[in-house]
This record gives structure tokens, C-alpha cells and sequence, in this order.
């Protein structure tokens, strides 16, 4: 049989509870490609990791014939164009894939960060931390409007797989910064409840107490509060 | 280039971000309108094009905005693909590697050398330059890789990183002649010396480039202002 690469070649350095590697499990699930999953312990990364993204160090990584590519977003359009004959998440059209760029680009540069500050922050700081918050769910409640998913005519797309992963997050954001979702972005918590139960979404995420828990343990290792 | 199509760049001319994408287009052979801004004075057009950033560049295609300096340019890439040379491999694991570079550069390159100029204190600026030497360290090994011995990042001809770095050369250019410190310096960063003046020589280079005496001048005015406001909020307390 000729030596090609096929999907077995497929290996993804992840963090359960990482939002980016959540991303590129969902686009695997999507579109249906096998894959072997390998858990890295954070606190005492793997050679293979550092080797693999020896400039940031981080998860997620994807393995492809031993070949890797990093960065969450870079991950699933390369399983966009290497792997052209499964569902698609991009459009097709030019225009179209920018206004999808444009947006993931804008949930990858301010959920986490902001949700950070959230748990991180006290007093004034965090205060600013959740005004921005519910500014980024407004805009992006604007961006989804009366669409069933961000993708549109496309249907489940790339904005919704980069923004899907922090829905587990959401309950942990109401909490921190005393907020309910459905009250400041009502189509938003729709569109979080319907992702939710997307098949390729459901088997990559954690439940939202498990993330509190996780949130938790990230303070008492930073040591806040 | 199709016929009736209406490329318009709302920009200002330092901005390094409006430099990408004027790049991006000259390489492609592509004609626009320039529109300047006044940025302490934003047009309606830009307010209504980009609504969630108001900032520039935004490219307006045939009336349609699109915003975010890489994002235009992987748009010219893809809409533009028939016309001038590609800016992206079509190999996927390529794209992918090229992909990772350029945004290295705006996670790294920039945010480090903005705290040089911007920090608060004398040490956050000198942690900034530090850190973007560091960053131009690890650029000069991602050009040995990409390069393949050839020019440019994009190999034989320039592509998304030739594009997400070149902005940036007219203000790190200024920058060199102010503090007298070479940023590509050819004996730490030999490759990347040798690029930045390869790529200044390109036809598309200069006609995106903003002069650099003028660049020196603006960025002396924007340093005078700061420094005048931090005074004058010194002296109010």
C-alpha cells in the first residue's frame, strides 16, 4: 500500500480542560477523523511537547505523520486544507472565511483573558475585568443575532468551534463577576445550550462545576484568596 | 485584475498594521485608493466599517469592509489568487508553519517592542527591549527554516511572514536611528539583517514604505506628547 499520510497519523498533546485544545478535538469530532489523544501534565511537560512547540511550550499540538502544528486556531484550518474531503467548518467563499477569521481571531484575543482577570482580580480591576466581559458577550450577541450558529449559512463553523469551548466557562464568569449570560447576551445562552448538545461539542467539553473546581485549583496554586 | 473591482484602504500611513496591508497589495500588483485617516478624528466610513475595533487598516472590497491587518491579508491572498504570485504555500503543513510565524510576530515582536517605548517605568521598557531581541533571536532561526536558503520567508518570493515582519520595518528602521542600537544587528541576526535589506529594495516595498525621516520625526512628536502628558499629570498631583 503507498506510503501516504492517512488521519491514523494523528496525534493531539492537549490539557483536558484547555479551551484551544477543546477547539481542535471539536474539528476532529467534526469531521470524523480518528485520532490518538495524549494527556500532558502541565506541571511536567512531556520531551515530545517541548520538542514539538519548543517556542511557547504549550498544548495544544497536533501530530500529523510526526509533524507538528501548533496553535489552536492554526491546528483546525490546517485540518481544513489537509484534510479537504471531510465537513468543512470555513466557507468557501473569501469574504465570507474573513468575517469567520475576523471573529475567532476576536474570541481567541478576549474570552480567556478577560475570564482570567475574572478569577485573578480583585476589587477595582476585577470590576473593570467584568465590565469588558459583558461587552465581548454584547458584541458577540450582536455578531450572532437571529443565526442558529455563527457559521451562518454555513451552519457550525469556525467561530463557533473557536467560542464553543467556553460555554463550560460561562458558569464560572456568572459567578465570578455576578452576572447571568441569559440576562446580558440572551441569544448567546441560546446558542450555548444548542452547541451544547452538538454531538462533535457534548464529548470534547467538561461540565461546568468540573471547570469551577479546575478554577479553583488555579487560584490556591497562584495563591488568591 | 477583475474587472470593477474597488479596493480602498482606510489607513494612516505609520501605522505598521496599514503597512501589511499595502504590502500585501503591491506584491500582488493590485491598484487601491488610499484613503488617510485621521485617527484623533475618525471618519464615519471607518466607525461604521469597523464597529467593534474603529481602528485601522480596514480594507473595503467593492463596499464590503474587512478588518484586522492579517485577516485583509489572507483575504487579498484568497480573493486575489489568479492575480500576482501566491503570499501563502499550498502545501497545508506550510500554511500552517507560515500561519504560526506571523502571528508570532504581533504576539511577540510588537507587544514586546511597544513596552520599550510605552512602559512605565524605565525597567518595564528595558524588560520590553530585552524581550524583543529575544523574539528577533527566534525569528532569525524561523527564517533559516522557512527560507529553505532562499530570501525570504516565503522562500523564493515573499509570503504571509515577509508580510506580518515588513510592516514593522519602517518603525523598527526609525527606532535604530534614534537610539543608535542596530535592532538588526548583522552579527546577531545575520539572515534577518540581510532580509530587511532585501525587502526594502522591492518595487512593492517602496511604495508601501512611509519615508523614514519622516517616520523619526513622527515618532519624536508622539514621544514629546507623551512625555508632556506625564509631566503635566505629575504636576497635578
Amino acid at each position: 500500500m503507498a506510503p501516504e499520510k492517512n488521519s491514523s497519523d494523528l496525534v493531539l498533546l492537549d490539557f483536558w480542560v484547555s479551551p484551544f485544545g477543546q477547539r481542535v478535538r471539536i474539528a476532529l469530532a467534526e469531521k470524523s477523523l480518528p485520532y490518538e489523544y495524549v494527556e500532558e501534565d502541565l506541571a511536567g511537560k512531556s520531551d515530545r511537547l517541548l520538542q514539538s512547540n519548543p517556542v511557547h511550550k504549550k498544548t495544544p499540538v497536533l501530530l500529523h505523520g510526526g509533524k507538528p502544528v501548533n496553535e489552536s486556531l492554526i491546528i483546525v484550518q490546517y485540518l481544513e486544507e489537509a484534510f479537504p474531503d471531510t465537513p468543512s467548518l470555513l466557507p468557501a467563499d473569501p469574504y465570507a472565511r474573513a468575517q469567520a477569521r475576523f471573529w475567532a481571531d476576536y474570541v481567541d484575543k478576549k474570552v480567556y483573558d478577560c475570564g482570567a482577570r475574572l478569577w485573578k482580580l480583585k476589587g477595582e480591576p476585577q470590576a473593570q475585568a467584568r465590565a469588558e466581559m459583558l461587552e465581548i458577550l454584547k458584541t458577540l450577541e450582536t455578531e450572532l443575532g437571529d443565526k442558529e450558529f455563527f457559521g451562518g449559512e454555513h451552519g457550525f463553523g469556525f467561530v463557533d468551534a473557536a467560542f464553543a469551548p467556553f460555554t463550560s466557562w460561562f458558569q464560572s464568569y456568572e459567578k465570578l463577576g455576578e452576572f447571568k449570560v441569559a440576562e446580558v447576551a440572551p441569544k448567546i445562552a441560546a446558542w450555548a445550550d444548542r452547541v451544547g448538545k452538538r454531538e462533535s461539542v457534548a464529548k470534547s467539553l467538561y461540565s461546568p462545576d468540573k471547570v469551577y473546581d479546575f478554577i479553583g485549583v488555579l487560584k490556591k496554586k497562584y495563591g488568591i484568596e | 485584475m477583475a474587472g470593477g473591482d474597488d479596493l480602498k484602504l482606510l489607513g494612516a500611513w505609520p501605522s505598521p498594521f496599514v503597512v501589511r496591508v499595502k504590502l500585501a497589495l503591491s506584491f500582488k500588483g493590485l491598484s487601491f485608493e488610499n484613503v488617510e485617516e485621521d485617527l484623533g478624528n475618525k471618519s464615519e466610513l471607518l466607525v461604521s466599517s469597523n464597529p467593534v475595533q474603529k481602528k485601522v487598516p480596514v480594507l473595503l472590497h467593492n463596499g464590503k469592509p474587512i478588518c484586522e491587518s492579517m485577516v485583509i491579508v489572507q483575504y487579498i491572498d484568497e480573493a486575489f489568487a489568479g492575480t500576482g504570485p501566491s503570499l501563502l504555500s499550498s502545501d497545508p503543513h506550510e500554511r500552517a508553519v507560515a500561519r504560526f510565524w506571523a502571528a508570532y510576530v504581533d504576539d511577540k515582536l510588537v507587544t514586546s517592542w511597544v513596552q520599550s517605548f510605552r512602559g512605565k517605568t524605565e525597567e518595564d521598557k528595558s524588560e520590553g527591549t530585552k524581550q524583543m531581541f529575544a523574539a528577533l533571536q527566534t525569528l532569525e532561526g524561523a527564517l533559516r527554516e522557512c527560507s529553505k536558503g532562499e530570501g525570504y520567508f516565503g522562500g523564493e518570493s515573499v509570503g504571509l511572514v515577509d508580510v506580518s515582519l515588513g510592516g514593522l520595518l519602517s518603525w523598527l528602521n526609525a527606532t535604530e536611528e534614534m537610539s543608535g542600537t542596530k535592532i538588526f544587528d548583522p552579527v546577531k541576526t545575520p539572515l534577518l539583517a540581510a532580509w530587511a535589506e532585501r525587502l526594502r529594495e522591492l518595487d512593492g516595498a517602496k511604495l508601501a514604505f512611509p519615508d523614514k525621516d519622516r517616520m523619526v520625526e513622527f515618532i519624536q512628536k508622539r514621544q514629546a506628547q507623551a512625555a508632556a502628558a506625564a509631566a503635566a499629570a505629575a504636576s497635578e498631583k
